[in-house]
């Protein structure tokens, strides 16, 4: 065991230098006459530091306006506070998008983006929480009543106009708990997240950083695994796919993200793709610089492998999904009742690229779809 | 030829290697089966799925829910009293049995060293393993015998050769020797294990690994069976195979390939290991010598040198039916089971299906998450069998919920050892109208590339 600690402590020293001796151009492969390494840890150090801690730590600094904005509102419920709030909600709706795909640790302990983020929500719940007070969002049964959908509804829904809604939070006979509801939700919001935050600032990151293993919990295996699930599952069908109805007999328009709000539902799913692509490449969340990630990966195997350039197929295929969505309505719920079609385009476009995450990426990478737990021969 | 024939049928050896290697075998399978439950793989594999792929022909061999717990203690206890030499002939049919059984409910779980243990096994049924060395000789001094015919051991020793050579022989392709693939897929991930990780990413190392890997598969048995390299050859056993275990998720296999090899050694070798486990287990070795010589020499049924010959015969026949088949082995897998090819392909797939009422047009596409675990789908989108078993299970599932006239369609993709992914089933099949059969599999789309080789 001591023998074991003291190697991997001589791998990981030899690996922090062969690091700083290439740090200077930023490459992965030191100069010729040495033989061309990898190191997963620089990779994990690149995604924890400047990714996914900074992505939080902005969201942090969001949900936080929000709940702020939420409390100005109840104690003040005015047109002007309710549109401060809205405004609230969208940045940090659009936020949410840079930290979705991280459901790793605290994130996937605590369900974080299923609670943020469980859409359609589930109106006649939230309506049973004004009749009756009862909320426990803590309750499995409860994650389709909060989260960003839930003020969707509650901001958006209940009234054609704002003055409507207002007079939910002003004069309507359930107003305080119309009020109640709203705190909950935002606090929940802001509370889950600033959980995520604190569990990365502590001991995680770090145990996060030194899992390089290849194995099914290995850090790089698992966060590759949530990558390709949250782009096809949360991504691709659940921000196009479903609503425009490529899993049911027909198209679902109601199941669009924000779909009281409407007109959003592109600027999200161009945020989240931007994301994803933005983390495939290993860029920093302040978009300055581009670190360590998949791509630099895959382009230090293919040197080996000599295939085809599978970093810049997956980036190009990015590019065209990116593209043919900025081509959709604002709204998607208009765009599926006018020209599904689009919608389907779009799904297309992003399908290509799970075929190339899912199968050539993961190939590349010889990582295991999923945890499978069994014996090989 | 009929006099040499004759001669070596009759030949007597003693009985310890067999004896040994029913020890082993008993003691490796009871260690298997106990390691299988205690990881959950009963539930995990057997109980949580929904639906189970069968092998053609053994569709009516399904997980039998909470019994399948019963089906593995059977298991383990014949395992245990195979070890023992306890009712060993009962035991030993009951463990091939129960073995198979497990193997049969679902070939998401097919590996290529559970066959090898069925075939084993099998075997054994007609091997006089437990005439020494075992519960049923010290109770029955007339089954107690010191010796056994030669070819019972050496039958074996064949099994292992066919396992090792057919698994060389299906190394030497392009892909392998000219690729170094799929190790220079697999080898540089391991980059973190202690000591030889740095070398993992070196491509000189992938090709070292390849030819070794393909020279010691076809050398190996031969090594063994020459006195002279046997030690050796041993020593290079063991370390190929902890090696293997290193590097690679496979469970107890090397150990049991390790204890298998020891068949090939001089009986003096095995009473040497069975004295170690008479101390062990204060045993009296020298009771059990001086009951088995006083034995006279056993007779043995007709029936069971002519099925092994049969058997081993088949062996040597299986392997080669890949070769009736058009298109690319690796890419169709066509005859590609049961033939000994051992870690030889990366392959990773994606499968979509779409579920079609033909009658209004109207269709939706499958999330294979609401039928199938992680591990079955893995194992589906790269095998067109499996493609189309299930293609039939989902136009079944939702034609049984009042939907008519369903056709089935799939778009999936599949990369095999490094190369970029590309279409596998042709999407404009209805694979409802597909039927299952040996016949070559005409709804695959052809692979654009060429493997060379055996």
């Amino acid at each position: 065991m001591k023998m074991k600690k003291y190697i991997i402590v001589t791998l990981l020293t030899l690996g922090a230098l062969a690091t700083y001796s290439c740090s200077d151009d930023d490459t992965v492969t030191p100069d010729e006459g040495s033989n061309p390494t990898f190191d997963r840890g620089v990779m994990l150090t690149n995604w924890a530091d400047n990714i996914i801690i900074p992505s939080f730590t902005d969201f942090g600094t969001k949900t936080s306006a929000l709940e702020v904005a939420t409390q100005t509102f109840v104690d003040d419920p005015t047109t002007v506070n309710l549109e401060s709030l809205q405004s609230s909600w969208f940045n940090a709706y659009i936020s949410f998008q840079e930290v979705s795909l991280f459901e790793i640790g605290k994130a996937e302990e605590i369900n974080y983006r299923i609670r943020l983020n469980a859409y359609p929500t589930n109106v006649s719940k939230i309506d049973d929480y004004i009749e009756n007070g009862n909320i426990n969002f803590a309750l499995p049964s409860s994650f389709d009543a909060q989260g960003f959908p839930a003020l969707d509804y509650l901001l958006y829904g209940l009234g054609e106009t704002n003055e409507e809604t207002l007079g939910f939070f002003t004069t309507h006979t359930n107003a305080d708990s119309y009020k109640t509801l709203l705190s909950s939700v935002s606090q929940t919001i802001h509370s889950l997240t600033e959980e995520v935050i604190t569990s990365w600032t502590g001991p995680f990151r770090d145990s996060f950083v030194a899992n390089i293993a290849s194995s099914a919990n290995g850090s790089v295996d698992k966060l590759t695994n949530d990558f390709i699930y949250y782009y096809e599952k949360s991504l691709r069908a659940g921000k196009v796919g479903i609503p425009a109805g490529i899993f049911s007999n027909d198209p679902l328009p109601q199941n669009v993200e924000a779909l009281y709000k409407g007109d959003i539902s592109k600027e999200l799913l161009l945020a989240s793709i931007e994301t994803t692509q933005n983390f495939f490449n290993g860029e920093h969340f302040d978009g300055t610089t581009a670190g360590i990630g998949f791509k630099d990966y895959l382009d230090f195997l293919n040197t080996i492998k000599e295939g085809d350039d599978l970093s810049v197929l997956i980036n190009q295929q990015f590019n065209i999904a990116e593209e043919k969505a900025k081509t959709l309505n604002d709204n998607f719920t208009i765009q599926i009742e006018n020209d599904n079609n689009k919608m389907l385009e779009t799904y297309n476009e992003l399908q290509r690229n799970v075929v190339f995450i899912k199968v050539d990426m993961l190939q590349a990478l010889s990582i295991d779809v999923d945890y499978v737990d069994a014996d090989g021969d | 030829m009929n006099n040499t024939f004759t001669t070596y049928y009759k030949q007597q050896v003693e009985a310890a290697p067999l004896a040994v290697f029913r020890v082993f075998f008993g003691v490796m399978m009871l260690f298997s089966v106990i390691r299988f439950w205690s990881y959950g793989w009963i539930d995990k594999l057997y109980l949580q799925p929904s639906f189970s792929f069968s092998y053609y022909g053994f569709e009516w061999i399904q997980p039998l829910g909470i019994y399948t717990y019963g089906l593995f203690a059977v298991c383990g206890i014949s395992a245990l009293c195979v070890a023992l030499g306890f009712k060993y002939r009962i035991a030993v049919i009951l463990f091939f049995l129960s073995f198979t059984y497990i193997e049969l409910m679902d070939k998401t779980t097919y590996l290529n060293h559970y066959y090898f243990v069925s075939c084993v096994s099998f075997m054994m049924i007609f091997l006089p393993a437990h005439r020494y060395f075992s519960v049923d000789a010290y109770r029955n001094r007339s089954l107690a015998s010191f010796t056994v015919p030669q070819w019972t051991i050496d039958s074996l020793k064949v099994m292992l050769t066919v396992v090792y050579f057919f698994a060389g022989l299906a190394k030497l392709n392009s892909d392998w020797l000219v690729e170094a693939m799929p190790l220079k897929i697999w080898l540089p991930s391991k980059y973190d294990i202690p000591l030889l990780g740095d070398l993992m990413q070196q491509e000189w190392v992938h090709y070292a690994f390849s030819y070794g890997g393909a020279g010691y598969d076809l050398l190996i048995p031969f090594l063994l069976f020459y006195k002279r390299t046997r030690w050796f050859a041993f020593a290079v056993v063991v370390v190929f195979h902890v090696l293997t275990r290193v590097l690679f998720p496979i469970g107890i296999f090397p150990y049991v390939m390790i204890v298998s090899a020891l068949i090939f050694f001089d009986a003096s070798v095995h009473h040497k290991i069975l004295a170690f486990i008479s101390r062990l287990f204060k045993i009296s070795k020298e009771k059990i010598d001086a009951l088995a010589s006083f034995s006279t020499k056993k007779s043995i049924s007709r029936i069971a040198p002519i099925t092994i010959a049969v058997f081993l015969c088949i062996q040597a026949l299986v392997p080669w039916r890949y070769l009736a088949y058009p298109g690319e082995l690796f890419w169709t897998e066509e005859g590609y089971r049961f033939s000994w090819r051992v870690m030889l392909m990366e392959k990773a797939g994606y499968a979509q299906f779409t579920v079609k009422d033909t009658q209004s047009g109207k269709q939706f596409a499958i999330d294979n998450r609401d039928f199938l675990t992680p591990f079955q789908e893995k194992q589906m989108s790269t095998q067109p069998d499996f493609i189309l078993e299930y293609a039939h299970f989902l136009g079944t599932h939702f034609g049984s919920q009042g939907h008519k006239n369903i056709a089935v369609f799939v778009e999936s993709y599949v990369a095999l050892n490094g190369r970029l992914s590309q279409p596998y089933i042709d999407p404009k099949i209805d694979l409802m109208q597909v039927k299952n059969s040996f016949a070559p599999k005409d709804w695959l789309l052809p692979f654009n590339d060429k493997i060379e080789g055996l």
